[in-house]
């Protein structure tokens, strides 16, 4: 497999211009043209163009958009929420997208709504994302002002009110029904399941769908260029483009949108057009394919697709398609500690196994980092870890060539946050021991006189 | 210790008229109430707690879930440093540690003189130009310790006060609509008594109706809650494998659906 790049879909405008995200930069390169097309036609056909595209979710569970439309109960209201509470360590894609091409995300948004027969919509914009906040909120300011949304949108006589919302710092609030709890004014806490979709029971006990921000920014591309179009881009189980924030190790690291499942990993870190090598052109040690919940990948996954059908079966995730390059010199112990200590962190607290099992586990990598560590507490971490989530855990092998454990988890909690604080520690632990072993022992030496 | 200005308190209103539940507001009010005294006081909370109909505890039990919202005076500055993953790799824990040194308070803590507060934060989503830094949640990509210094020198001197506002100031552009521009087309939620207990649930009918028999007293208290929505333009179409249209609309516990 060779990277051929493909034609951007949702950073065509803002690669193209800095001030895309102004109304009238956007509406002169296309912007609001698909809502137009889109209000010329039923909303059930909008939905088929969608379901034709396979729009797989681009939040990180990857389920197709057109199908979890399908999949409401016919009452009113109904909402539809647009998640932009991006947190996922290694992330920023939605980030971007909103700030530097807001009314791409608005159109998506609009014909989604239109779809979907909302009674409204809401995008949640990340607390931290001041400029994202700004960029949204005069986008939407511009776009009642000038009649893409509100009343009467484009002439027409559909209205649809938008309204963007603050969050205000939880990581977990990224979960779809914790957003809707923190979209009622609660703690963002997730809800227990069933129902698993908040399609049938969402915002205000209503019938909702949750869209991811980069989802919502394909769909204008979708409606003016049709659902096949879309479907033929990409490989053959995963549509479309996708956006990659690639970090650590990497000679020029960056948020590359390429076209879904075409390339490797190799492509991703190697290519001059892309990640352009490891840093010093040291060797590659470990990679994390999917933002800080996915387990790590190392040298022998290098030739694997970026494609979630082959990711999956290989122990990881895409996710929310950050990829993070770790090369020969990283400390692994304190990179999955720093992890750790963000799930511990971020614990909402609902579920006993994580709220203490991931605060446990911080403990003892400080211990281990600190120079207290005892040999009983590898064991220790590898229990806690199946306290939350009973093993076998996914993940590649403790040597090359060992049969990988596919994803996902299983869990014993309500989300998927706590069995994601899992993968840090067995990833690491299970590739190198060495490395926690020389810890210990430099705690167990005798201080030198 | 302040309530909110009415200037506030008009712009309060208007925050909480774009929810079809004014409950929906509680975030942005405490940011409101952020904005004003650079953390959010118990006036401040006791006074969104009577704008919305919920009580004291409900404002600060919501709040205090959130990392943003401080409940004790911070700098004018928050200095957020990010040591998640991506940072790490890029030496934020000594880019942290030098920060630390430079301004002389450990992370989480303000400086004597009030200008900083110092913080070790999660990934703040700038992964590509680590170790990344915040200040008033605005970025600072890039960050060595030589740059760390200009930026507090800079900070110091009021050079950055157009791009840096005080803390607590998250959005200086705000979502504008006409009155005339505004559809109302989320109307207000149905009272909780009448809301679907959904299909994928499951619950009995006699549970559903206890649950929502309890809820009705709390619903029906919602101040200020605009009449439901009207109904949609055209009958629903349902969709490949529906619920058959003779279904009630709400009541009876229904199928359950999942995806195929």
């Amino acid at each position: 497999m060779t990277y051929t790049p493909v034609a951007p879909i949702v950073t065509a405008r803002l690669s193209q211009y800095d001030d895309a995200h102004t109304l009238s930069r956007a509406v002169e390169t296309g912007a609001y043209s698909a809502l137009r097309r889109a209000l010329e036609q039923t909303p059930e056909d909008v939905h088929e163009t969608v379901k034709a595209a396979v729009l797989q979710g681009r939040g990180g569970a990857g389920f197709p958009a057109g199908t979890k439309w399908g999949l409401m109960p016919p009452k009113f209201p109904r909402w539809l929420v647009v998640n932009g509470d991006e947190s996922e360590p290694g992330t920023y894609k939605d980030r971007i997208l909103m700030e530097r091409d807001p009314h791409q995300v608005i159109e998506g948004a609009l014909i989604t709504a239109y779809a979907i027969r909302a009674s409204q919509a809401f995008i949640y914009v990340r607390g931290e994302m001041a400029l994202a906040q700004e960029r949204m909120a005069q986008a939407l300011t511009d776009a009642y002002a000038e009649g893409y949304a509100g009343r009467n949108i484009l002439g027409s006589d559909w209205s649809m009110d938008v309204t963007l919302t603050w969050g205000a710092g939880a990581y977990i609030v990224g979960d779809e029904t914790a957003l809707l709890e923190s979209l009622s004014g609660r703690r963002g806490m997730p809800r227990p399941k069933p129902p698993y979709f908040p399609a049938a029971i969402g915002l205000y006990d209503q019938p909702t769908i949750v869209n991811n921000i980069e989802t919502m920014s394909n769909i204008p591309w979708i409606v003016l260029n049709g659902g096949e179009a879309f479907a033929a881009i990409g490989a053959e189980k995963t549509h479309g483009t996708r956006m990659f924030a690639l970090s650590g190790h990497v000679k020029k690291p960056g948020v590359y949108e390429v076209g879904s499942g075409t390339l490797t990993f190799r492509d991703l870190f190697y290519d001059e057009r892309l990640g352009g090598g490891i840093r010093d052109d040291r060797r590659l040690k470990a990679f994390i394919p999917g933002g800080g919940s996915a387990p790590w990948f190392f040298e022998e996954h290098l030739d694997l697709a970026l494609d979630p059908t082959v990711v999956g079966p290989a122990g990881s995730m895409l996710g929310s398609g950050a990829i993070v390059v770790m090369d020969e010199t990283t400390d692994m112990v304190r990179a999955a500690y720093r992890l750790v200590r963000f799930f511990a962190h971020e614990s909402c607290g609902k579920c006993t196994p994580c709220r203490e099992g991931a605060s446990w586990m911080q403990t003892i990598y400080e211990r281990i980092l600190g120079g207290q560590g005892r040999v009983e507490d590898l064991a220790l971490l590898e229990d806690i870890g199946n306290g939350i989530s009973p093993g076998p855990y996914p993940g590649a092998g403790p040597r090359p060539g060992d049969a990988p454990v596919p994803f996902p988890p299983r869990q014993t909690t309500i989300c998927v946050l706590g069995p994601s604080a899992v993968a840090p520690v067995t990833s690491s632990l299970r590739r190198f021991p060495e490395e926690y072993m020389a810890y210990i022992e430099r705690a167990a030496a005798p201080v030198p006189s | 210790m302040s309530r909110l200005t009415p200037e506030r308190v008009a712009l309060a209103r208007e925050v909480m008229a774009r929810y079809p539940d004014p409950r929906s507001a509680l975030i942005p009010l405490v940011h409101l109430a952020q904005e004003q005294d650079g953390y959010v006081t118990e006036d401040a909370m006791q006074h969104i707690a009577e704008l919305l109909g919920a009580t004291p505890a409900e404002v600060y039990g919501t709040a205090s879930f959130y990392g943003m919202f401080k409940f004790h005076p911070v700098g004018r500055y928050v200095v957020d440093v990010c040591t998640n993953i991506s940072c790490l790799l890029a030496g934020a824990g000594e880019l942290l540690e030098h920060a630390e040194g430079v301004l002389g308070v450990r992370a989480g803590a303000t400086t004597a003189d009030g200008m900083f507060t110092l913080e070790d934060v999660e990934c703040i989503a700038a992964c590509t130009v680590a170790p990344c830094v915040q200040v008033n949640y605005r970025y600072f990509p890039s960050q060595t310790p030589e740059s760390f210094d200009r930026l507090v020198e800079d900070l110091r001197a009021g050079r950055l006060d157009a791009d840096v506002p005080p803390h607590g100031v998250l959005a200086r552009v705000r979502q504008q609509v006409a009155p005339e521009r505004w559809a109302g087309s989320g109307g207000a939620p149905p009272p909780i008594a009448e809301r679907s207990p959904g299909p994928a649930l499951g619950a009995s009918q006699e549970g559903a109706a206890a649950a929502a028999a309890t809820d009705a007293g709390a619903s029906a208290s919602v101040p200020g809650a605009a009449p439901p929505a009207e109904p949609p333009p055209q009958p629903w179409q349902a969709p490949p494998k529906p619920t058959p249209p003779g279904a009630p609309p709400s009541g009876g516990p229904g199928e359950r659906r999942r995806p195929s």
